[in-house]
């Protein structure tokens, strides 16, 4: 059943069409949103492992940016399991969101598993793909419709 | 009664599918919004993409010109092809583009024009290379940027690649070239002290580009992981990929146990280490390309002790790259791809 749900929620999601990279533009300003997002990662049952703060570095060494972050989050005993079966797959986790301003708006964007899915034949690991996917694009809508 | 589940979901989605199409066509704004605004702004005034509220943008702009854009997209260039959009779909979204105008689209001729392509290559050469690069390759970067500083408000398109030139008419571009584009770079040739005759020209010899030179896709089917075996064990690998990642002008910015954040401080697993590293000076360069590259970052090398010994991994940025229709991010994720195994070459042997 929980299949059908998914394909249901995945045919009908507003951050739809076939995209190969999930991006949205929110008119919360990057502060609200941040908070926005990370409060959605959360409603959707994962955990903040850790925010990159890519600008602060790169103003650090000199030069010029508008905020830049990457949002990292996950489920442990998920990750652990699959990073067990597939240890490669460590290098694509925890899932990550990047987000950076563009003037007083904000954009998001996170990537699909395409480019993974040939390499896999394992039910398990492609029916994970596709709930990353699913919780990400609501994760991501999320974000975009609030005001 | 489970056996009926996904016929009774199929009916279900089928309808209420069918439904949002037809309420869609009839919204061009719901589709932009959905489509295209993320990229070229809500209200059109640019971002990733181009700006498209532009008045002399729309003033020259055919159906037919942003009809095809729709459709061929601009491979290499960011802008992706939307194949998926009905006939109904497209109209509404270019009517909503019309909406920012107070003029009609204009409709060209399809006649192509006869100019003298040597005359227009060497007016090129003076008047728009400059912007446009020596083949018309366009500048370096996306649409717009708001985030960053840089030179170009606009960064000029490509006018040698194959999507532009299958959407573009002669017609289009002669109009282009005499009317300018207001808010950006981008003057009418008039004020340049050329004329109509020296449009035809430069028009006659934009369309012997050579737009044969698709941008390269990255190639689907490249492994999506970068992995070496190591002859050390953990600590050892470690130190050697941190040597590795300094010699080749890289900081090293963190390490920490791949499950820090999620488990609680002292239940991680510690065989699972990752190591992030920066170099700001290829990092600014790589944002300028695409401000998308977010994705990439930070650069990391994960290593995993298993019983088999020790695994050194990252992702494959050429197989990331595939998802950005980004010729010059292809190139730069080459250039990244190469120095990921190096470094693991040099930690592991």
């Amino acid at each position: 059943m929980k299949k059908y749900v998914v394909m249901l929620v995945l045919l009908l999601s507003p951050v739809l069409a076939a995209e190969e990279l999930f991006m949205v533009r929110s008119q919360l300003s990057f502060p609200e949103a941040m908070t926005v997002l990370q409060q959605a990662i959360r409603e959707n049952g994962y955990q903040v492992s850790r925010v990159q703060r890519i600008d602060i570095g790169l103003t650090r060494s000199g030069y010029k940016t508008d905020k830049y972050r990457v949002v990292f989050f996950g489920k442990l005993q998920e990750i652990r399991k699959i990073s067990d079966q597939y240890p490669e797959l460590v290098a694509y986790l925890p899932l990550k969101i990047a987000i950076f301003a563009e003037n007083d708006e904000t954009i998001l964007l996170s990537s699909s598993f395409k480019h993974l899915r040939p390499f896999y034949s394992s039910a398990d690991l492609l029916a994970s793909f596709a709930q990353w996917e699913t919780d990400i694009r609501r994760i991501l809508e999320r974000v975009r419709i609030e005001e | 009664m489970l056996i009926h589940i996904p016929v009774v979901l199929g009916v279900v989605v089928a309808t209420l599918v069918s439904q949002t199409a037809l309420a869609e066509a009839a919204n061009g704004a719901l589709l932009y919004q959905r489509n295209c605004a993320v990229c070229h702004g809500i209200k059109g005034d640019g971002g990733v993409g181009i700006p498209l509220n532009l008045k002399d943008f729309l003033a020259v702009a055919s159906d037919n010109y942003l009809r095809a854009t729709l459709r061929e997209g601009r491979p290499g260039r960011v802008m992706p092809a939307f194949p998926g959009l009905s006939s109904d779909q497209v109209s509404a979204i270019i009517g909503h583009l019309r909406s920012w105008s107070d003029t009609e689209g204009p409709t060209y001729p399809a006649e192509t024009l006869n100019g003298q392509p040597e005359r227009g290559k060497t007016l090129f050469a003076s008047h728009c290379a400059a912007c446009h690069g020596d083949g018309g390759q366009g500048g370096v970067g996306t649409g717009v940027t708001f985030s960053r500083p840089r030179d170009a408000p606009v960064e000029a398109p490509a006018l040698d690649n194959p999507g532009f030139q299958a959407s573009v008419s002669d017609a289009m571009l002669k109009a282009t070239l005499l009317r300018g584009r207001e808010g950006t770079p981008m003057p009418s040739i008039g004020t340049l002290g050329l004329e109509e005759r020296d449009a035809d020209d430069l028009v006659t010899y934009l369309r012997q580009l050579n737009t044969a030179t698709k941008p390269e896709q990255a190639a689907a089917g490249l492994e999506p992981v970068i992995q070496f075996e190591s002859s050390y064990d953990l600590e050892q690998t470690l130190e050697n990929l941190k040597q590795a990642v300094v010699g080749r002008n890289f900081r090293v910015i963190r390490e920490q146990y791949f499950e820090q954040g999620l488990a609680a401080a002292g239940e991680e697993n510690p065989r699972r280490i990752m190591l992030y590293f920066c170099n700001f000076a290829f990092l600014d360069e790589a944002l300028a390309i695409d401000p998308r590259v977010g994705l990439f970052l930070p650069c990391r090398i994960t290593l995993v002790e298993t019983e088999n010994g020790v695994q050194v991994m990252s992702i494959n940025p050429k197989n990331l790259s595939q998802l950005f229709n980004n010729q010059a991010l292809d190139k730069a994720c080459q250039q990244m791809h190469d120095l990921y195994e190096e470094i693991m070459e040099e930690a592991t042997l």
